[in-house]
């Protein structure tokens, strides 16, 4: 156990570390110099001063959004001496369980390309570089032959993986009953019980006023409304990314959440990120590379059939093909419990100098990965800034709902918290589901790998991830996973088989969000 | 306590009963009987779920569905038709005043000039001599009698393009873009190559100047179909169906001029669009209004989208007023319009045309449902309590049966609302309207204007 001192001086280190030479840090120096031309500043005072300057140039403001961002991204050190893939994942099966999950995909992956003789990279021809140029405002437009590919994997794959997942420490002789877990999951993670959850999520709690509910048109606006929205101008008047996160949890007017958003994952669209983009872009066009057509099938499968996306098809291909070809997100690895798949020069497997990640950015997509771009392009209309936020939520949450870790906002938590809530809380309904060989976990699995998007209508989907920024935390979608079944509790007591209960439960397009959850933690009798 | 109602509906449901198998004449006096020329299910199963009885035409009638070219028969000097009070149909005899893109261009012109005459500040003028308020229809001419004034018109910009439409078709037919004068010779009264020496309403052409830069979502192109419900023109009640949508087209949005005659990128008729390669069938190429107003919300604020429906709301309340004073008010008459709306990227809303028979057609599922409850709340408003009509009731049907309508004007209560509204106060259409927040429909309730 690390006592707080040298916890809180190992974290500053990095953060320092990590802050340090960053553009931040450079513009902070500059500002700094020019400041000296200033009057007031005088050389007897010159520390005092200089920063008096930054904390009303509002400066200062910047330099601490940066740090909450690393504070909020980058989990607190565990103990000096931990190896380095304790911060990725302290327990050691699950570890393991990731790597053989990591070596079955790519496997997958490897076959896919051998089988239609298409290298993983390769160099596009001058002339079809100058067409994709041309097309890269409409690439939805292109009709490539994308039938003999298919999604590496799907998160029913996935799930199967997670049921497998067995703690080898523990041994669990008994046979399923009542008194253990009688769901898919079977490994003893701790999940917060009700009585927790409400604390944690205690603005959501029935006397405060929230944005999804109390700003329905029955309701006068004087009476929450128009000061929230009031409080929400002055948060991002006043730039604080901790006072945005905050705010967020009562959730965000429509028209400041794109602003607060931004504010909260600190993306300031600056001109050397609009540059890294057009960077991404030309790499784009300089390379074609397998997973492109990964991309392409998943867009066409999913996005393009989707009542609220498939307007925005062509800024999905956009960002995609961007983000696969972004080496700053391997930078995550060192916090997440994957690692990033290692691919060989032609001819030179295995020796070390000759090895790339593949894709660049070490993330292979799956069926419905492109669900995590589409809402935001609600918010974002600038390519670049749609192509920041979606990267920063995908290092920050997206991450953790298809790699398999002990983290409490990871994938395997939120199964069995799910679990757990329904079983504790509903246990008739989820008693008679396992009963009718329909656990609830394999109808509501896609539902929190995806985050909810493309299962709720939009304006709910924004709602629910406003708190996920607002708490940090994805275990609000297990919460509402498991409020849909208390709400659909009755119809689901009469089915008698797992494709009824999935009728039951196959349109989640009416829901609204907030009322459920509120309903769920603050006014369901324990 | 029983009511003269309440013992109606009792006898009704017992004759029914004691009858069942053998319905008579008498029986049947009780229920509606409808006709309809146009076999739409979404139409008959809204009939027959009210339990109407379907007739032939030549039979007694209460209800006719009719498509416009059978409303010109039932109206027309020769037939010598007359409704009774107990027969409504689904068309004013002289709908075209408004659904012909010619005629509303002239109704409008006709009216703005009225109000200009007597001094209405909503015929103010700008510096450019643009009217500020009624400016919501592009610069139009009727071809070939305004030729030589379109031509004038060109020459101001001859880099401009414009589009050209038949006034008396629909669905997109025989509509194209023009950017050279030569492309319309044809139509040049001194072309010796004219055969237009007496206008036959079939070839007159509208030339409207085409609205090159609209608003794009996702780099689409799109137009707004909205349903407006007309139960009497004077006074004016009308109301607007909350769920109209957006139609996307399903080819990338170029201003560049080699695509002028890829019909699939400039016009956003589903009847055309359904045969690009990239329909589909699913979404449909629409997305509701709902979801437009979430992403201008979310991309550019509160105030301008407010104002920009307001703005929408305004342009179709005028075009209705502009052609009421010509419109045959006859009491037998309600009409559903589907109104056609283009949004430029400064979020002003054009008006681009008005069909009197919007498509029934249902192209995807969500369309079907959509159809079907357009239908179910234009009877409920239409017809009464489903029962036998009488034309001559007040035509002012109580909140319940709105459905998902709701009032747009209605010039009664405007007019019992007291002068003290005025004029100026909704310059700019921001903020003066929407004093009256409307508490089931969430939207301002228009009302009040005068």
């Amino acid at each position: 156990m690390v006592d707080p001192e040298s916890g809180l001086s190992l974290t500053i280190a990095r953060i320092v570390q990590r802050l340090q030479g960053s553009s931040l840090h450079s513009q902070l120096e500059r500002q700094a110099r020019v400041s000296l031309h200033k009057p007031e500043i005088k050389l007897e005072s010159l520390k005092e001063d200089i920063k008096d300057f930054l904390k009303t140039s509002g400066w200062e403001k910047k330099l601490q959004n940066a740090v909450y961002s690393e504070l909020n991204v980058f989990p607190s050190p565990c103990h000096p001496a931990a190896p380095p893939e304790h911060m990725k994942e302290p327990l050691a099966y699950m570890r393991k369980a990731q790597g053989s999950w990591e070596k079955r995909i790519l496997k997958s992956l490897n076959s896919m390309c051998t089988e239609l003789s298409i290298p993983l990279a390769q160099k596009r021809p001058v002339g079809e570089q100058k067409e994709l140029l041309n097309k890269w405002n409409e690439m939805g437009t292109d009709e490539p032959d994308l039938s003999l590919f298919r999604p590496v994997y799907a998160p029913k794959d996935f799930l199967e993986v997670l049921m497998n997942l067995r703690n080898p420490n523990y041994e669990n002789g008994e046979q399923p009953s009542f008194r253990n877990h009688l769901g898919l999951i079977q490994v003893p993670l701790k999940v917060k019980d009700i009585p927790e959850l409400k604390e944690d999520f205690s603005e959501l709690g029935l006397n405060i006023g929230q944005l999804g509910i109390d700003d329905s048109a029955q309701v006068p606006p004087e009476f929450f409304e128009n000061e929230h929205v009031r409080v929400g101008q002055k948060v991002l008047a006043e730039q604080d990314s901790a006072a945005a996160q905050q705010y967020v949890r009562q959730g965000c007017p429509t028209a400041l959440r794109a602003d607060l958003w931004a504010l909260i994952l600190n993306i300031s669209n600056q001109p050397e990120d609009i540059l890294y983009y057009e960077q991404l872009k030309s790499n784009v066009i300089q390379h074609d590379l397998l997973v492109d057509s990964l991309i392409y099938k998943d867009v066409k499968l999913t996005a393009s059939n989707d009542d609220y996306y498939f307007v925005f098809e062509d800024y999905l291909y956009q960002v995609l093909l961007c983000f696969s070809r972004d080496t700053s997100v391997l930078e995550h690895f060192t916090y997440s419990s994957a690692t990033p798949p290692k691919s060989y020069i032609r001819g030179k497997l295995g020796i070390e100098e000759y090895a790339v990640f593949y894709p660049p950015n070490g993330v292979i997509p799956f069926h419905g990965f492109s669900m995590y771009v589409a809402p935001l392009c609600f918010l974002y209309h600038e390519p670049s800034k749609l192509y920041q936020i979606f990267r920063e939520m995908y290092v920050r949450f997206f991450f953790r709902l298809h790699s398999i870790s002990s983290h409490p906002s990871g994938i395997v938590s939120l199964c069995l918290l799910f679990e757990t809530l329904l079983q504790t809380h509903l246990p008739q309904l989820f008693y008679h589901l396992r009963e009718i060989g329909a656990q609830p976990l394999r109808i509501s699995f896609k539902w929190m790998v995806r985050a909810f998007s493309g299962y709720l209508a939009t304006d709910q989907l924004l709602l629910l991830w406003d708190r996920i920024l607002g708490y940090n935390s994805l275990e609000i979608l297990a919460v509402l996973a498991a409020a849909v079944f208390a709400f659909r509790a009755v119809n689901l007591m009469e089915v008698t088989s797992l494709a009824a209960a999935e009728a039951v439960l196959a349109d989640l397009s009416t829901l609204k969000v907030m009322p459920l959850l509120q309903i769920f933690l603050f006014a369901t009798v324990t | 306590m029983y009511t003269y109602k309440s013992w109606f509906e009792a006898i009704k449901c017992l004759c029914s009963t004691l009858c069942s198998g053998n319905v008579t004449t008498q029986i049947m006096a009780g229920k509606v009987k409808w006709v309809t020329d146009i076999e739409k299910s979404v139409l008959i199963n809204n009939f027959e779920k009210r339990g109407w009885i379907q007739v032939a035409e030549n039979e007694d009638w209460n209800f006719y569905w009719m498509s416009v070219q059978t409303i010109r028969n039932v109206f027309s000097v020769e037939s010598g038709y007359r409704l009774s009070d107990d027969q409504i149909v689904n068309h004013f005899p002289n709908h075209y005043e408004l659904t012909r893109k010619d005629l509303m261009v002239k109704n409008i012109k006709r009216y703005r000039k009225e109000l200009e005459k007597e001094g209405s500040p909503l015929a103010e003028k700008d510096e450019n001599g643009k009217y500020i308020y009624l400016d919501f229809v592009p610069v139009t001419f009727m071809l070939p009698a305004d030729y030589n004034l379109f031509v004038e018109e060109f020459r101001k910009n001859p880099s401009s393009t414009w589009i050209m439409k038949p006034c008396g078709k629909a669905q997109g037919k025989g509509i194209f873009l023009i950017n050279k004068l030569s492309q319309i010779k044809k139509w040049s009264r001194d072309s010796k190559t004219s055969s237009f020496v007496s206008q036959s309403s079939k070839e007159a052409y509208v030339i409207s100047l085409y609205i090159n830069n609209p608003l794009l979502i996702g780099g689409k192109k799109f137009d707004l179909r909205l349903y407006v419900l007309v139960s009497t023109y004077r006074p004016l009640r009308c109301y607007m169906y909350k769920l109209g949508f957006c139609r996307f087209c399903t080819v990338k949005y170029t201003p560049s001029t080699s695509e002028l005659d890829n019909m699939f990128v400039h016009l956003t008729n589903v009847a055309i669009q359904k045969h690009g390669d990239d329909y589909n069938h699913i979404h449909g190429g629409k997305w509701t209004v709902s979801n437009l107003r979430l992403y201008l919300e979310s991309t550019r604020g509160k105030e301008v989208t407010n104002k920009l429906f307001d703005e929408i709301h305004w342009i179709i309340v005028q075009s209705l007023k502009a052609v009421a004073p010509v419109m045959n008010n006859d009491k037998h008459c309600f009409e559903c319009y589907g109104y056609d709306i283009i949004i430029d990227d400064k979020l002003k809303p054009w008006l681009i045309e008005v069909n009197a028979s919007p498509s029934l057609t249902s192209s995807t599922a969500n369309d079907r449902i959509l159809k079907y409850n357009l239908i179910n709340d234009t009877l409920n408003i239409a017809v009464p309590n489903g029962e036998i009509p009488d034309c001559k009731w007040n035509k002012s049907p109580p909140k319940e049966v709105l459905g998902n309508y709701e009032v747009l004007y209605d010039e009664e209560m405007a007019q019992s609302d007291g002068p003290d509204r005025d004029m100026r106060s909704r310059s700019g259409q921001t903020t003066g309207i929407k004093g009256n927040r409307a508490r089931d429909s969430g939207k301002p309730v228009l009302t009040t204007w005068k």
